[in-house]
Order: C-alpha cells, then structure tokens, then sequence
C-alpha cells in the first residue's frame, strides 16, 4: 500500500532513538553509527525490528549523517545499501501485522551554507542528491530529512530530493526553546517553504519533549495544508552519576503525544532518548484516536529565513525601489557592480517599514541572471524581510528561486500563455507566491469585467499546474487617470471584485494612477487610502512617499489594524513638522569638528549649508582633508582610538556623499583603483571594511571583492581594471596560503601591481615570505602606504 | 540508563562589561560620542544574542607520549601542563548565536565604526558565557569535592587548531548548538568558543595563559594590570 494512500485514513507511527541506543551498545564517542550498518548489521535490525514490533509503520534507516562529506563514494554506497537492507530484514522478521514502510533518514550536514558558512548551496544539493538516489536505488519507500535546524539547508535537502527521486517526502525541523530554528526561522516561514516546494508531510523532531514542542506544534497545526509529523525527545538528557537520564518517562511521553494526535498530528514517532517501549507505549495510548482529517489552510504568505509574511487584513507594504527604471545613479551602481549601493536601498526601505522588498537589475547591458541572484544572496545575508524576485527574464527568476532562502514572491505573470506556461512551473517546483497581472494577449482590458475574465483563466491554468489560489496574487493594474477619467474606477472595482468573487488577495503598483500629472504622490496617497478600503491586500510603493506613509498609517488606525494606534502614534510623532527656526550658520570649523568628533548628521548638514557658499573642493582641500589627517595622526600617536578613527571616517563620509551630489555628474575626483578583498576560506571582514572606508575618504576608487574571494576573481577584477594597487586581507593561518597563491597569480597575470597586505596573522616578515610588496598593519598604514604608491605612478 | 552523552544547554548571559567591550574595540577612553554609540550598538545587539553551550565529560588517561582524552589523543605540552593534577575534563562548546554575525555583516556595510562596535560586543558576551558555564562546572566539581582548572582552547600554546575537528566530531555541536566548522576551521557563528576545562583533587586553579603570560606587550586589546 502507498504510505499516502494510508496516511489519508490512518494515523502513521514512526519509530524512536537509534543514536542514544547505539551508544548504550557500545558506540565510541566520535565513531560514526552510519558504519555500524556494515559492522554491526546484527544490532541496527534488532533495533529495527523492536521499533516495528512495537507497532511503527515506519522505520528510518541509520543514514542520519550518510554523505560524501564524511564516506568516500564506495563506502556510502555500501552503507546506503546495507542500511536499507537492514531495515528491511527487519520488517520481514517482525511479527507486528500492521503496514511497514522504509525511510531513507536524512539528517543535517554539519556545516553551515554561505553567506555565514563555507558550504555552497549547490554542493550542498549535490551532497545530499548522492545519498538520495542511492536511497532510492536500493529501494527506500520515501525520504525522511530530519533534524534540520537550518532553512537553507533544509531547502537545499527538499530540493535534492525532488530533483533525484519520485518518492514521497517527509521533512522534520528541530525548534529550540525559543520556538524557532538555529538560524531563526519561525514554524510558518518554514511550513511556507516547504508547502511551496511539496513535502507531502512536514513537522517537528528533537531538541525537547512533547510538552515544550506543543507550541511549534500548534503553529504547524495552524498553518499547514499537509499531514503533520511529531518526533520528540524523551524530554531533556542530564547526567545522575555516570549514566544520562532523560526525564520523560514512556508513559508520560505518551500520553503528552496522543494528546497532539487529538489536536490533529497524523504522524508520530520518537527521536533522542525514546526507546521501543516509548513506541509501546504510544501506539497503546493512542488506540482509541480517531484521526483528525488535513484540510487545506487558506494563508497566503511569503516568507524568509526567520519570518512569514501573511496577507490578510493587514496591508502588506512592497518596497519598490530596488529598481533602475528612472533611476540613473542605480543603473550606474549595476553596471559597476556595487552591491552596497542596492544593499543600502533595501535597507533604507526596511526602515521605513516595508515588509516586502521588490527586486529588480533588468538593463540590457548586464548579465541579469547573475546579478538578480547575486542581489537576492547578498540582501538575504542582511535583511530577514521576504523578497519579491522582479524580473520578466525566466532563466533570471529560476536563478533567483533556486538560490533564494524562504517562499520568495515571483513578479510576475500574466494571461499570456507563453508567461504562465515558463513561471508556473518555476513556482511549483521552488514555490513561491506569484503576482498574476490581469492582461493577456490582447492587452489590459479597460473594464473590470474583462480583468476578471482574464483572472479566472489565470487561476484556472494555474490550478492545471498544481498551484492553487492562495499563491497567487492579482495585480489589476492601476492605469493613470490623466489618461482615462474611469480608469481608477475601473481598478477599484476589480480589487474589489477579485477579493469577494474569487476570494484571492490583490497588490497594485499604485503610482501609476498618477502618471502624467502634477504633486503625484497626492493622488497616490489617496488612490492607495481607496483601494484599501475596497479590499487590497497588498502595495507595491516607495516606502518615502508621504502620502503613501500616511494613507498607510491612517487607514490601519481607523480600520482597527493598529493596536491603540500605536504605529499611528509613533508615525505621527515622528512626522510632526517643526517649524523652520532660521538654521544657525555654519563656519568651516563646525564641519571639521563634526568629523573630528565622528558626528555623520551635522558633518553632512554643515557640508549642505557650506556649499552655498563655497566651492565643492575647496571645502574638501581646505576642511575635510585637514580633519581627517587630524583624526589620523591622532591615531597615529595613540591619542585616537579605533573606534574614534571609524566614527571620524563615516562623519567624513557622510560630507563627501553631498560634495558629490554638488560636484559635476561627469567629474571624477578619485586617485585610482584599489582592488580590496579577504582572501579565499576567510570570512572576516571587518579590518578589510575599515581599510575600504578610509581609502574611501583619500580618495581611492576601491572595489571591494568581498570576503572569501577565489584568487581568480582577484586576478581577472585587477586585470580588468588595471587597477596599480591590491589590497589582500587574511584573518588566520589556514587561510595565508591562499594569500600566498593569489600573489603568486598576481605576479604571473598582474606584474604592474602592488600588493599590500594585513590582518592578524601577518608581520612583515611573513609579509615578505609570501611575496607582498607592503605589510601594514593598520587602516591608517594602509592609507599612507596607499598614498605612497599613487605618488610613485607614472602620470 | 545509558553512558555518558552530551549535555546542552541555555545560559543566562550576565549584565554585559563596557569597559571589556571598549577594550575589545581597541578603545582606551570614555569619550561621549563613542559610549553613545556603543550603548546604541548594545540595544541592537540584545534581541540577536543567546548563550547556548553543549559538553560532555571525558576520563583523561596518561600515555607515555600522549593524553587521551577520550574522544581524541593529543599531544600538547602546554594542555598537559594545565590539565596537572586533573583525572577527567569536560569538553564544551559555545556560541552566542548567528543573528548576532547577520547583525554584524548589516553595519559592515551601513557603518563600520559600529559594525567594530558590534564585534566587540560578540567577543566581550562569547567570553562572559564562557565564564559563567565555567563557574557552573566549578560549582558543580566543588560538591564532589574538585577543583577546576582554567579553561583551555585549541590555539592555545601548542594545542593543535586542528582538534576542532575531533571536538565538533564528538559534541555534534551542529545539532545541539548550531555550530559548524568550516574547512579553514573556522567556526560559524563567529562568536564562538570550544574549551577543554580539567577536573580533579589538584587542579591548577590558576591561569597559565592569558595578557601577563603573553609576549605580545603592544596589543591593543591587552588588559592594563
């Protein structure tokens, strides 16, 4: 019988500990229980078969840490092999007559995946697809990923295992005590996940007891549209004497689970210091449940690595600005590749309360697929809010799904069917929640009626691909009112009609109503305020419109959304307008002691108000220069510290930002590239983070490679620059030799370079044994020596 | 009833040390605009921190050319000199947690000076959680009538970096604590300790590493006595 087929009528029980027993047979701390499969098969089928006698229909092999990482390929092959063969001897030698099934156990890898770790997404998928199809070739009858205390990887298990088996799967989390993964994800954004991407069951095991995890549990319960599965610990281990004790006894642990089985669990199990008499006991207590029937949860919700974000009576607020349409200076900083400059954008808006950002990098010029990727990592490794992947290119969103951590929202698709037929699938196999607009072949209808049509045909393929209305938000499309005096209304009404004929959410690019007219975000804001009252659920906007904060505001605290108007409150006090006192002047000396004293505020209003009187380079020549140089030779004579020195330098900064804005778009003021990163296998980067920002302020044209960079890239970004000097950064002794290979690289591809070089482990002398040009061995070293080099160029 | 295992568990963190914090910083002043900016960094840092630690004890058995402790055999004059007077350890891990690297990774970018700030603030919580699972153990070696030696980590002296590997191996501090290591043997989240504490009727009590027993007399983050 096919394990669903059951679970739809029957309770599912799993088995208990392996790893706590095994050690109780002798497993040395350290030694690997996946090899006991081949040394000891004896005891791995007793346990088995204890588990299956005692009333389990499923029984996990002992591969919890079988991967390439820790066996050779032969050696998992063979362990693979005889753990399944085990499992199944042992099906074969119970004498319980109830339904048996083998699960291929997947555990966590015990490493972390990059931005925070050294494992690469894509290896990790390729790590875990060898254990996965092994799995299935020697005849696995579904695939359990359990313990996964990490969304990313969770995913990246998920995904392997969808890619490389046709078996059902079932994925357990491990919350801790805060009710949230190690790396912070909460019940819902993982049920979002991994809905979207089609774990037939999902759940919870170890870290904690029945009773501590039954809050996860509810959450689950609340949430998800598939079968629930529970694995608990025997309560929590401590040490009496020389043994360890776990401090839930058999009958306790289950009663406690049979109790979550009456709320709605359908698949239950033991995980860490649960033995067949815990399974007893829990098969027993649980004789007389009757199964609470799975039915689907209508939460439209997108979510990242800590949070879901669910659509409802709350509007949703989509950051619009990570964008280059209009914006000259974002296409600038996409076509040099400044990822700070769009990591700053989406922070900005994250400030400023949006809970979702959009995000889009299309100009012809780029190779969007790598630089929409590139954007959604490194905007995941500093902002938890849920992406909105932008982009018209399929190969582009596929990129971005795959890499991306959560149930990201896809913008978008249409009627068209050649849309609907290459982003359908993309968002059945990643998930996602996807905006549909409503046009189609024949452009946008100018009627509400017509919207609608176009949306029940939308809905309907989209059902065709096993995607239901939950995931798909309706954008209507707000068509400007300069244009067509009904087109609001014609809006207005399809939001409307959405919401109640449909029952499906709806987001809108509000501006546009505006288009072509004057004080747009006037009409924005109350374009916005009546389209919330007719239902929107959700707003793609610029999150520093006024209006758009106000009608936001407004219609949360008039329609019961804001808690004592508690935001509203805090929005408006922050809003107040003061009235304009007459600015105090400002003397050249206030900017200088502005920067001495590392202020970024008043360094930059005083900037503002000096440049109506003053040239832009003369403020720099005479005021900013000689209050940098102070604070460095300050820190030179130890009277500034580090702290200060970085204060100072941002304060500085901050001025340079409005001098430039005054400057002459074509004028370029800077010295010369400086190629800056932290070597390969090293993630520090808070010294290389310093060095940048003072080169900064001397005016260097720093490119800043990052962290952890190939000496490749190193080599073809000089190469490509032609950059006269390299900065390289190296925090431990493990990583110096892959400083030593990218000079050796440099040397070979580079020869015109200078190679400085820093970080702890580094004096001069090893310095000069790696072959640098330059040791320094601080930011203001750096600077100097820097300046040295620049002076010594042929002009 | 089955053998010895790990143990973890979640550890109050105490009030943090601004002056420990500073010094971490390379700073040696009270300057306003710097303690303005490290109580801001403190507020942020609050909510990302926790204090979680995993351990297990472990008999130390002498070799002629080795120790064996248990879940590796090591080679280390400088261990052997701590672990005097010590028949068991306990071996442990700690970490105050990822979000706190997120955190640290955001300012990078928006501000150094309290990116710097942050990462202080991880070195100054990861060492005060390690003294308080610390005192803990003595508290607990004090009923049974044991002394504690100090604390002592790979790096330390002439203990190998490379017993990391054996360490993560044996307290499977991926999946009590969140704890990885990576190739280069650095351990993510950054703010992270692994430590081998001696147990025994003679324990040193005294620390034979630390600021005073380092040659390095122009460090700025050494501790003026």
């Amino acid at each position: 019988m096919n394990i669903l087929e059951f679970t739809k009528d029957n309770l599912l029980f799993l088995d208990g500990g392996m790893g706590t027993l095994l050690q109780s047979q002798g497993l040395k701390p350290g030694e690997l229980p996946e090899t006991w499969n081949l040394t000891h098969p004896e005891i791995i089928t007793r346990i088995h078969r204890d588990y299956f006698d005692a009333g389990s229909n499923v029984v996990n092999t002992n591969t919890f840490g079988a991967s390439c990482l820790k066996f050779s390929r032969e050696e998992l092959d063979s362990i693979v092999r005889a753990a399944v063969e085990n499992a199944r001897k042992a099906a074969r030698e119970s004498t319980g007559t109830q339904p048996k099934w083998v699960a291929l156990d997947i555990g966590p890898l015990g490493r972390l995946l990059k931005p925070y770790g050294d494992l690469d997404f894509e290896e990790a998928v390729s790590v875990f697809a060898e254990t996965v199809r092994l799995g299935t070739k020697y005849g696995a009858d579904l695939i359990f990923i359990e313990t996964m205390n990490d969304s990313y990887e969770t995913k990246a298990a998920l995904l392997s295992a969808k890619e490389n088996s046709s078996l059902p799967v079932f994925v357990s989390n491990a919350y801790g005590e805060d009710g949230k993964l190690m790396t912070g994800a909460s019940p819902a954004a993982m049920i979002a996940m991994l809905e979207g991407m089609g774990a037939d069951a999902i759940g919870v095991n170890c870290s904690l007891g029945p009773k501590a995890l039954a809050p996860v549990v509810e959450e689950y319960l609340k949430y998800a549209s598939v079968p629930v599965l529970l694995k608990p610990n025997a309560g929590l281990p401590r040490a009496v004497g020389e043994q360890t004790v776990f401090d839930v006894t058999p009958d306790e642990f289950a009663d406690d689970v049979a109790e979550l089985l009456r709320k709605g669990v359908r698949i239950a199990g033991g995980c860490c210091g649960t033995t067949p008499a815990y399974l007893y006991a829990l098969t027993a207590a649980a004789a007389d449940v009757v199964p609470v029937p799975v039915t689907v949860k209508h939460f439209t919700m997108a979510s990242s690595y800590t949070h879901a974000v669910v659509f409802g009576d709350k509007p949703v607020f989509i950051g619009e600005r990570i964008n280059p349409t209009g914006k000259k200076r974002f296409r600038e900083a996409l076509r040099a590749g400044d990822m700070d400059y769009i990591l700053k954008e989406g922070i900005a808006q994250e400030e400023q309360g949006a809970h979702i950002l959009d995000v889009n990098v299309g100009l012809p010029e780029i190779d969007e697929t790598t630089m929409l990727t590139n954007a959604v990592c490194a905007l995941q490794a500093i902002s938890n809010l849920p992406l909105q992947i932008d982009t018209s290119d399929p190969t582009a969103m596929e990129s971005a799904l795959r890499r991306y951590n959560g149930k990201a929202m896809v913008n978008s698709v249409n009627g068209k069917r050649e849309s609907m037929d290459a982003v359908f699938p993309l968002v059945k196999k990643y998930g996602g929640l996807v905006v549909a607009l409503t046009l189609d072949a024949s452009g946008i209808p100018e009627t509400a009626d017509g919207r609608l049509s176009i949306a029940r045909s939308i809905l309907e393929t989209a059902e065709s691909y096993g995607i239901s209305g939950k995931d798909i938000i309706f954008d209507p499309l707000a068509l400007t009112v300069s244009a067509d005096p009904q087109a609001a209304l014609q809006t207005l009404e399809a939001v409307r009609r959405i919401r109640r004929e449909l029952g499906c959410h709806t987001s809108l690019g509000v501006s546009n109503v505006s288009f072509g007219l004057p004080q747009r975000d006037i009409l924005n804001g109350s374009f916005f305020t009546l389209a919330l009252a007719n239902g929107l659920s959700a707003a793609i906007a610029n999150p520093f419109s006024q209006e758009i904060q106000k009608a936001y505001h407004g219609y949360c605290a008039l329609m019961g959304l804001d808690e004592n108007c508690q935001n509203y409150i805090a929005f408006a006090q922050k809003n107040t307008d003061i009235p304009a006192a007459a600015a105090p002047s400002v003397s050249g000396s206030d900017l200088h002691r502005a920067i001495v004293k590392g202020l970024k505020e008043p360094a930059a209003a005083a900037t503002v108000q000096l440049l109506s009187s003053r040239k832009p380079l003369d403020l720099v020549q005479e005021e900013i220069i000689p209050a940098l140089n102070a604070v460095g030779m300050g820190f030179e004579s130890k009277t500034v510290y580090l702290p200060q020195l970085l204060m100072s330098a941002e304060a500085a900064k901050a001025a340079f930002e409005q001098i430039k804005a005054a400057m002459p778009a074509d004028s370029n003021g800077g010295k010369c590239s400086f190629v800056l990163a932290t070597v390969q296998g090293d993630i520090h980067d808070i010294g290389k983070n310093i060095v940048r920002l003072l080169l900064e302020n001397y005016g260097f044209d720093v490119c800043d490679l990052g962290r952890d960079v190939a000496p490749e890239v190193i080599v073809r970004k000089v190469t490509e620059l032609r950059a006269p000097i390299v900065g390289l950064s190296a925090l431990m002794t493990t990583t110096v030799p892959a400083m030593e290979e990218t000079i050796r690289q440099l040397r070979i591809h580079a020869p015109w370079c200078r190679i400085m070089v820093g970080g702890a482990v580094l004096n001069p002398e090893y310095a000069a044994a790696i072959g640098a040009d330059h040791y320094t061995k601080d930011a203001m070293e750096a600077v100097r020596c820097a300046e040295a080099i620049f002076a010594s160029l042929p002009r | 009833m089955m053998p010895h295992t790990v143990l973890s568990g979640i550890f109050p963190l105490p009030e943090p040390c601004r002056r420990e914090i500073l010094r971490y910083a390379g700073a040696r002043t009270h300057a306003p605009e710097l303690t303005a900016l490290l109580e801001e960094a403190l507020a942020e840092a609050a909510p990302a921190l926790s204090g979680k630690v995993c351990w297990q004890e472990f008999p130390i058995v002498r070799r002629p050319d080795h120790l064996d402790l248990g879940f590796a055999q090591v080679q280390s004059a400088s261990l052997e000199k701590n672990l005097a007077g010590c028949d068991r350890i306990i071996l442990f891990a700690a970490t105050v947690g990822l979000p706190l690297d997120r955190l640290i990774a955001r300012y990078g970018i928006l501000s150094p000076a309290k990116g710097l700030m942050l990462q202080a603030i991880g070195a100054e919580r990861i060492e005060a959680l390690c003294d308080v699972f610390c005192d803990h153990i003595r508290q607990e070696a004090l009923c049974a009538g044991l002394r504690t030696a100090p604390r002592f980590s790979p790096g330390y002296g002439d203990l190998p970096l490379e017993l990391q590997r054996d360490i993560f191996q044996s307290l499977d501090c991926a999946r009590r604590i969140g704890l990885t290591l990576n190739d280069s043997l650095l351990m993510s989240p950054s703010k992270s300790v692994t430590a081998i504490v001696g147990l025994g009727p003679e324990a040193a009590g005294h620390p034979t590493t630390g600021c005073p027993s380092c040659p390095k007399t122009d460090c700025i983050h050494r501790r003026i006595p």
